[in-house]
């Protein structure tokens, strides 16, 4: 036995004999991701299982995103792209919605039905992105976004992980792992990049107002809204029906008092598990030779841009029905409208607090974000219904 | 029943725009609508309310037995102050200052003195 033949049989049959360069590039951004979960916590939940799914599929010949051999049975396909599968058919980010749902409180957008007027226009990055990526498709040589695609890569703006993946598969699968891993990683970043468009576009005094404490809602129109929400939106857009449907039957699961047990589930084991499997599925579609294009770059330049129109949006509206009810309303709360649940209301409390310690803005600013969430489903509902 | 559009392959910027404002329209008018809907729910359901209120209020009182004069209950250890509090809370990953916070906010929002309000426990929900 040539022990130096041996070895250099088991280098030859490694890894390291077949990795390509563009593998090498997404091992090192897997391990940036890692970095940012862990060290500094940015959506540590969905970051982390992006990230560890993006090292595996990168590390060759593990044959994990292999689909079955043909002819053969399921069973011989590899890991994550039997995980995929609930990714491609829409089952994972609908059940997701369904925990969201479960741990959604609508009181304070019950209490102030105006803030789903905030969550509409918080939507005004999915468009801006939308026409910027036609523009880019039609002056960019290289770059040819189809309608399809553009709407896929618009909805980043609406900030919600769980949409933009829904959309895209449905619409440009092709994209799929760019348009998720900017959508959650513009979420995580909420925090540095949403305050400074605040404070750009309001005044000193603006971001002090006090607002006044929101009413009381019932149980039974907490009880009464998804139902009604769910009746009123799929007749008008069908199309939304897999996702609204499942985040009011969460929600119903959780207001109705009476199936406990089934709440309890939505929005914490089962939410916890599909969010494994849904984040390392995403995370294994970033195959470095389909994830490392010029596209990539342009989806992920378009996500920033749509994310920061969105929180325009929202705090340009906030201004007008803060002039609208005489300064009774503080335009910070509009910024919440980008959903991003509850991390965007978060920014909205603290960004008030920086200006009057004594302002509390989180409740007034869930109005918004809830109804972001709403308001998100719909647009992304309007846009399978064009491009679908 | 006919689907509008599809299978757009390519769009002008025109299309795109127009597209685009049509996309904005619908998403106000969607939640606009909710919005309506949700401030004529809020009001049946106050009225009903009402409703079930009122027969309960209209009932003449049946005669009640002469009140037996109530003992003032007997206190326990030391009464506590207004501005102070006492009790254990537990607190998991949170600090004094935040939970000190959250407190206050609760009690704020229940309109309720912070003393008369009884913390088991403060914990973040991942």
């Amino acid at each position: 036995m040539n022990i130096t033949e041996v070895l250099k049989g088991l280098v030859m049959d490694s890894g390291f004999s077949a990795i390509t360069w563009q593998q090498v590039v997404m091992i090192l951004v897997a391990c940036a991701l890692l970095y940012l979960a862990i060290v500094k916590k940015f959506e540590p939940m969905l970051l982390l299982t992006i990230a560890f799914g993006m090292l595996l599929v990168n590390l060759p010949l593990g044959g994990l995103m292999s689909p079955p051999p043909e002819g053969e049975s399921w069973t011989k396909a590899g890991l994550l792209y039997l995980f995929s599968q609930g990714v491609k058919s829409s089952i994972f980010p609908c059940l997701i919605f369904m925990g969201v749902g479960a741990m959604t409180d609508f009181g304070p957008m019950l209490a102030n039905p105006m803030s789903l007027l905030l969550g509409a226009a918080a939507q005004l990055g999915i468009y801006v992105a939308f026409v910027l990526a036609i523009v880019m498709g039609h002056t960019i040589p290289g770059i040819d976004f189809t309608p399809q695609q553009a709407a896929a890569i618009a909805i980043i703006g609406g900030a919600d992980g769980p949409t933009a993946i829904f959309l895209a598969t449905k619409l440009a699968s092709e994209l799929l792992a760019p348009i998720a891993v900017a959508a959650y990683s513009y979420m995580a970043l909420i925090p540095l990049i949403q305050p400074p468009i605040m404070r750009l576009l309001t005044t000193e005094k603006e971001r002090k107002i006090q607002m006044k404490q929101l009413r009381k809602v019932s149980q039974t129109e907490k009880i009464i809204f998804p139902i009604a929400v769910t009746i009123v939106v799929v007749l008008m857009l069908p199309s939304v029906a897999p996702l609204l449907g499942m985040f009011m039957l969460g929600n119903l699961f959780r207001e109705s008092g009476v199936v406990p047990r089934l709440s309890d589930t939505a929005q914490n084991a089962l939410i916890n598990i599909i969010t494994i499997l849904l984040g390392v599925s995403v995370g294994a579609s970033a195959d470095g030779t389909i994830f490392l294009k010029p596209q990539t770059l342009m989806i992920i330049c378009l996500g920033l841009v749509a994310f920061a129109f969105s929180t325009v949006g929202g705090v340009l509206l906030g201004k007008v029905m803060c002039k609208l009810s005489h300064g009774k309303i503080n335009p910070l709360i509009g910024a919440a409208g980008v959903s991003a649940v509850p991390m965007a209301a978060r920014v909205a409390n603290v960004e008030g607090q920086k200006y009057n310690k004594a302002n509390y803005l989180l409740m007034f600013a869930m109005g918004p974000n809830v109804a972001g969430v709403i308001g998100s489903a719909v647009a992304a509902g309007f846009l399978l219904k064009m491009f679908g | 029943m006919t689907n509008i559009v599809l299978a757009i392959t390519e769009m002008s910027v025109g299309e795109a725009l127009v597209t685009a404002g049509l996309g904005i329209v619908v998403v106000m008018a969607v939640l606009a609508l909710l919005a309506v809907i949700i401030a004529i729910m809020s009001k049946i359901v106050a009225r009903l309310a009402q409703e079930d209120n009122a027969p309960a209020k209209a009932e003449p009182a049946a005669p009640a037995p002469a009140p037996k004069p109530q003992e003032p209950p007997k206190p326990q250890g030391k009464p506590i102050p207004v501005t102070q509090s006492r009790g254990e809370c537990d607190l998991t990953t949170v600090d004094e200052k935040d939970a000190a916070m959250i407190m206050a906010i609760v009690a704020d929002q229940m309109g309720e003195p912070l003393n008369t309000l009884r913390f088991i426990s403060i914990r973040p929900i991942d």
